[in-house]
């Protein structure tokens, strides 16, 4: 689907690479790239399902509007990765339908409120 | 760099019209910020001019490099640049405007006597059927990923639709060295006979040689295919292939990558929530905000620079941002109307230039009714996965607008807040009511128009009238 320009190639010393897991697979990304260019620069189109039918979708319009690429980022759900550049460490994952709302330790129950 | 809590001016996108306003702005002695979402300026036009790791100049030619210029002014300006930054409101706060602003996950408000937009343009929805398979972007999105990360289509590609932009990329794709299988020119037969009235203006202006040069490296790097119609991509759960007629004869090709283009149009999301009046403009057949010469729109205060105002290109969009810098100078009291107009003839000059040739343009370019309004389960809300039938049956139990619409299908209220479906919802219910577009109207736009957390808004500062309107149960 793409690869990357000859003078950009992995192998070129001046390439600098991060170490990024996508569904806890280990990949190289490059460094500069947002998570959307590292998803289909490792050959994946698709980086989610819909919440309303469970379609595939994938990176779309490249530019923050059409909120088609989000994945899930370090365990934050519904992350537009074509707005978020990798960093070294990163854990992508391609998000299954709607987000799933995990209340943090520190929310508050209903029934403790004012 | 940390925001400030208030400014004489804020402009909104470091496209051009944005660098070019908040320089100008700034060389006018005003304290200006300038607010981006990207991590680095330059728009979509000039995208990651500071970072590309492109390295061969000519891949990307020399109508991107200019961005270099422009962003090298801006970062002596003394302006202060807020990258990663998505402004989400700006509301009126007695004389000044409060802008609701979204960075690295918690949101401020700061405060502007002044606000220039300069949100650019976005491409114009390409629902046909089969849009939503991953393995179809658009073709600016492709081009996004060679100016940003030095990537190149590599499998079997095809370009489909219609404009200059389409054959721009088809280039650079040429001279990257990226193969293409074919590009499926959209353009209607005949479609220069419109066109033809406004010629004489286009061969005199610059667009003709820039025009002339893009067919020819496209010509020779790939096939070309006119007079597509009824375009589809196929594929299950990711596009296989696409199918297309053209004289009557249909047509299926392989591909694992298909790259959509029909025209671009105004961001129109935030003029619209903030209430500037919008009118119709059959010409370029989308929503733009009213503004005067200067940029200037209805509401006092708020003035548009660039193709968010409508679309002219990227050096009149720089030349608009000076204009619209110069008059929010003088609606502030930093220069009088006559020294506005003296500082403004530059400008005014290379806009005039800039603009020469654009209605030819748009003649020859405007999309084909069919690639605008789609029909049966072509998907054209691709948030909430509404299709064409669903909106035709809409209309005939008697939904007459796009807001309605939204509570009938929830069309228009996913997470783009309209934007991949407004002009085709708009467009495709005046057909159906036998009604012009500007008598449909377009979706109603709040704030915020991109979303954010409730935890970033919980966040905010809040007053003690603001906690009484929500905190039922005193204390």
């Amino acid at each position: 689907m793409y690869k990357r320009l000859p003078e950009l190639a992995a192998s070129n010393p001046n390439t600098r690479l991060l170490a990024v897991t996508i569904d806890g697979k280990p990949f190289a990304a490059r460094d500069g790239d947002t998570v959307a260019a590292t998803l289909l620069a490792a050959g994946l189109a698709d980086c989610r399902t819909t919440p309303v039918s469970g379609s595939a979708r994938g990176p779309f319009c490249m530019m923050g509007i059409c909120f088609d690429c989000l994945v899930v980022i370090d365990g934050r759900p519904n992350q537009q990765s074509c707005m978020i550049p990798a960093h070294d460490g990163m854990q992508i994952e391609r998000q299954q339908g709607a987000r799933v709302v995990s209340l943090a330790p520190e929310s508050v129950a209903p029934e403790s409120m004012p | 760099m940390t925001l400030a809590s208030s400014y004489d001016i804020v402009v909104i996108g470091a496209g051009p019209a944005g660098l070019a306003a908040a320089t100008e702005a700034a060389a006018r002695g005003l304290a200006v910020a300038l607010i981006d979402e990207q991590t680095a300026p330059g728009g979509q036009i000039y995208r990651a001019i500071t970072t590309t790791p492109v390295r061969q100049r000519e891949i990307l030619g020399t109508d991107y490099w200019r961005g270099e210029t422009l962003v090298a002014a801006f970062a002596r300006s003394g302006a202060t640049h807020s990258p990663r930054t998505t402004a989400w409101a700006v509301t009126r706060e007695g004389e000044e405007f409060e802008i609701g602003l979204s960075k690295d996950g918690a949101a401020q408000l700061v405060r502007a006597a002044h606000v220039i937009l300069a949100t650019g343009a976005q491409e114009r929805p390409f629902p046909i059927p089969g849009w939503t398979l991953p393995g179809v972007m658009t073709a600016g999105g492709a081009q996004i990923l060679l100016k940003a990360a030095g990537l190149i289509p590599s499998g079997a590609t095809a370009l489909a639709g219609s404009g200059p932009l389409l054959y721009l990329i088809a280039a650079q794709f040429a001279a990257a060295g990226a193969r293409i299988e074919c590009l499926l020119d959209t353009t209607p037969r005949g479609r220069w006979r419109n066109a033809l009235g406004h010629a004489p203006d286009f061969v005199s202006s610059p667009y003709l040689a820039k025009g002339w040069s893009l067919l020819r490296a496209a010509r020779s790097m790939t096939r070309i295919i006119k007079g597509v119609e009824n375009l589809a991509a196929i594929g299950e759960g990711k596009l296989e292939g696409v199918r297309f007629t053209t004289g009557g004869r249909s047509h299926d090709i392989p591909a694992d990558l298909l790259l959509l283009h029909q025209g671009v149009v105004p961001g129109i999301n935030l003029s619209n929530a903030i209430g500037c009046e919008h009118r119709w403009d059959a010409t370029q057949a989308c929503f733009t905000p009213t503004v005067d010469e200067w940029g200037a729109t209805s509401v006092p205060g708020i003035t548009i620079a660039g193709d968010a105002a409508s679309i002219a290109g990227a050096r009149a969009a720089e030349a608009r941002g000076r204009l619209a810098a110069l008059h929010a100078a003088c609606m502030l009291g930093h220069l009088d109307a006559p020294q506005r107009d003296a500082h403004s003839g530059a400008a005014r000059r290379e806009l005039k230039r800039w603009s020469r040739g654009r209605r030819f343009v748009d003649a020859l370019y405007l999309p084909a009714m069919q690639f605008r309004i789609p029909s049966g389960d072509t998907v054209v809300c691709r948030c909430e996965e509404v299709t064409a039938q669903q909106i035709s049956n809409t209309v005939k139990l008697g939904c007459t607008g796009p807001n309605q619409m939204k509570s009938f299908l929830r069309c228009g209220m996913g997470p783009c807040q309209g934007r991949m479906c407004g002009l085709t919802v708009t467009e495709l219910i005046a057909k159906e009511r036998g009604v012009s577009p500007a008598e449909t109207g377009y979706y109603r736009l709040r704030f915020p128009i991109k979303p954010i957390t409730l935890g970033e808004l919980a966040a905010l500062p809040q007053t003690e009238a603001s906690i009484d309107a929500v905190v039922r149960i005193k204390r």
